[in-house]
């Protein structure tokens, strides 16, 4: 039973980072039809940039100067890769994002260096007495920005006029520009915020263990995550990185001793299988909007 | 005066000829169908295909055996990469798994030609290169018939996204199945390249062993490439566009969008297949890791910079790519602040790696029709030279 529950912890702990990433990647989506294959860099260089920053102004000021600095960086690419793209096939401005990542991940990894990179949190590995449970405060910690984050968002889309403008832009970009609504710069916010949210999940992701070049991979989870979810829905994105997360974390304690033939870190996989299922009884994920076929 | 006399004489009588002749000094002037569906339209066509094969075939005896042995990389990046434009450019279905295919072929290729003594790896030691080949490209086949269900069930990014995870997953049986691949940072010996008992990765009393390499991967490529032309100016390739501009439309013209959807995938995985079998033979040697994201992105970069749904353009493509690292390597020479070795920032592997995002960015923002936009653009300019217009 002990075991099971701190599964489950270290599943939600991890699945609340996963599902900060799906956030950026949805809000982009929601944006311009376009997965962005750009997050790992910019999570990435948000985790480098609040290791440099933690030194001299600690972590709590750096995670959010830090997440500033990639919102602007985010900013920047859209206004001179995404936007001349307008109008062209979805798959080659996601090519572009994959372009960039790759431009940006070198640029990146020069200052990482070879070796891993502590981002200078305050947690470490040590652990909180919760409910007689040994709980990893980094957990507690992942799990409260997601709850913060979440929660700001849900404020800005619903109560904002820029949210209002983003969903209207989001639903439909034309009758959004005939209101009067700028859906250029809305697409350029949302690069800003998913590129932001981006930078806070990877500080969270060196939380513990600091990053390394090859850290990026991570962000590729929270693909499984918005597709299980749905491309299109914040709330599904949630639901789909804490379930990755969860799934992920049953397999790294109990597949080892039950399915042994899967061979070491079958958890790191498993999210893609998880994938592979649900698209085949789900093919637009579990909250996705069904697409209507038109000629 | 009877009705019947008054039709056509073509009606009538004899079936208007597939090919009619073509008249002399009018280039741009087709009598029939085929001759505008001929394998070489123009003139001008054939005189190019000729020189660069009477290139292709005097280039061992002028270049340097590594050059050569690059040239042979990039003919068998060239044959995945067609592979890869046949379903992602002539049908659409957008695929980021490409290296997945490719290890396919690579394995099955090496456990066909392995040694069948050894009791740490499966081989069967049938080293025949047919064989093998065959073998890989029938399996990376089979794969892709199994994938293809999720294309007709998934459309555009999904699609993407799912492929991405088959790489993952690959990466993973790839370093688990030690009987198979050798585990990671062990690795197993590629297929060997015998050809009537003769083994091309050796060298001959005539040839060195990059000469025979780069000598039988260009004659493959030309007949994959063939096969690739073919199949895309065919009712299949046809069927291929008619799904990828509107699949809908597509289905209710009569086209079985499944059905193509499969053929697509199968295709592709056979020509990824064969190209993973033959690209490890020139090296002999193959590791787990060699199949990850990183290659699917490759292949992506030679299509979208070669072209996307031409077949010359993939070629042209694959030798640029091939050619980058070779072409990197040279700048410290004209770039002193460059480093040529890998602990010392810049150095030439991260302006390679860079070169390979920022050339994507590049065509798709500035050219997007790759090369082949370029060279089109280039002969359209000289045709009608001196007038622009």
């Amino acid at each position: 039973m002990r075991d099971v529950l701190l599964t489950v912890v270290r599943g939600l702990g991890f699945g609340s980072v996963y599902a900060l990433l799906a956030v950026s990647f949805v809000i982009i989506y929601k944006s311009s039809k376009v997965i962005s294959f750009a997050q790992p860099a910019l999570m990435l260089a948000g985790a480098v940039l609040v290791s440099y920053l933690a030194g001299p102004v600690g972590f709590y000021l750096a995670v959010p100067l830090a997440a500033i600095a990639i919102a602007m960086l985010g900013w920047g690419l859209e206004r001179t890769t995404i936007r001349p793209m307008i109008g062209r096939p979805v798959f080659v401005v996601a090519i572009i994002t994959l372009g960039l990542d790759i431009a940006i991940r070198v640029v990146v990894n020069v200052f990482i260096g070879p070796d891993v990179r502590n981002v200078g949190d305050p947690w470490g590995l040590s652990t909180v007495e919760l409910l007689g449970l040994p709980v990893q405060e980094r957990y507690i910690a992942m799990a409260v920005v997601l709850l913060v984050v979440g929660a700001g968002l849900f404020a800005f889309f619903r109560y904002s006029r820029y949210g209002l403008a983003m969903r209207a832009s989001s639903l439909d970009q034309e009758t959004a520009l005939v209101q009067g609504v700028p859906v250029g710069s809305m697409t350029a916010l949302a690069w800003a915020m998913a590129a932001g949210i981006a930078a806070v999940a990877g500080a969270f992701v060196g939380a513990g263990g600091g990053v390394d070049q090859s850290t990026w991979v991570i962000a590729l989870k929270a693909l499984p995550a918005i597709i299980i979810g749905g491309l299109d829905s914040i709330g599904g994105a949630v639901v789909g990185g804490l379930l990755v997360g969860l799934v992920e974390s049953f397999f790294a304690t109990y597949q080892g001793e039950y399915l042994p033939w899967l061979g070491q870190n079958f958890s790191l996989v498993s999210p893609y299988v998880l994938l592979l299922v649900v698209l085949l009884v789900r093919p637009y994920g579990l909250f996705g909007t069904r697409e209507v076929e038109r000629v | 005066m009877t009705a019947v006399e008054n039709q056509p004489s073509t009606g009538g009588g004899e079936p208007a000829p597939a090919k009619g002749r073509r008249p002399l000094g009018r280039p741009m002037l087709y009598t029939a169908y085929g001759q505008d569906m001929a394998l070489l339209n123009t003139g001008a066509k054939k005189v190019a295909v000729a020189v660069l094969l009477v290139v292709g075939l005097l280039l061992p005896f002028v270049l340097e055996d590594d050059l050569l042995r690059l040239l042979a990389t990039g003919a068998v990046l060239a044959i995945g990469a067609i592979g890869l434009n046949l379903v992602t450019g002539y049908a659409g279905q957008v695929s980021l798994g490409h290296a997945f295919f490719l290890g396919i072929g690579a394995y099955t290729a090496a456990v066909v030609s392995g040694d069948p003594e050894d009791d740490q790896l499966y081989g069967l030691g049938i080293t025949f290169l047919p064989v093998w080949l065959i073998a890989g490209g029938l399996a990376a086949a089979a794969v892709g018939f199994v994938v293809a269900p999720l294309a007709s069930r998934l459309r555009g990014l999904y699609l993407a996204i799912v492929t991405l995870g088959l790489v993952f997953l690959g990466t993973h049986v790839w370093n688990e199945w030690d009987a198979v691949t050798g585990g990671i940072g062990v690795g197993r010996p590629a297929a060997d390249p015998v050809l009537f008992g003769v083994d091309l990765s050796r060298r001959t009393e005539v040839f060195s062993a990059d000469q025979q390499l780069y000598l039988l991967m260009t004659a493959l490529l030309v007949v994959f490439a063939l096969l690739g032309r073919n199949i895309a100016r065919s009712a299949i390739g046809r069927s291929f566009a008619a799904v990828r501009d509107r699949d809908i439309a597509a289905e209710v013209t009569g086209v079985d969008v499944r059905k193509v959807k499969r053929r697509a995938f199968v295709i592709s995985g056979f020509y990824a297949g064969c190209a993973g079998a033959l690209l490890y033979s020139i090296t002999g040697y193959l590791d787990p890791s060699s199949f990850g994201l990183l290659v699917s992105v490759q292949f992506v970069a030679m299509v979208l910079i070669g072209g996307v749904s031409t077949i010359s353009g993939s070629i042209m493509g694959a030798f640029f790519i091939a050619l980058l690292p070779r072409l990197t390597r040279e700048l410290p020479e004209y770039l002193p602040f460059l480093s040529s070795s890998a602990t010392e920032t810049p150095n030439v592997f991260q302006v390679e790696t860079l070169l390979y995002g920022l050339l994507i960015v590049a065509f798709l923002l500035l050219e997007p029709r790759g090369l082949f936009g370029l060279w089109v653009r280039i002969r359209n300019y000289w045709k009608a030279w001196p007038f622009s217009y």
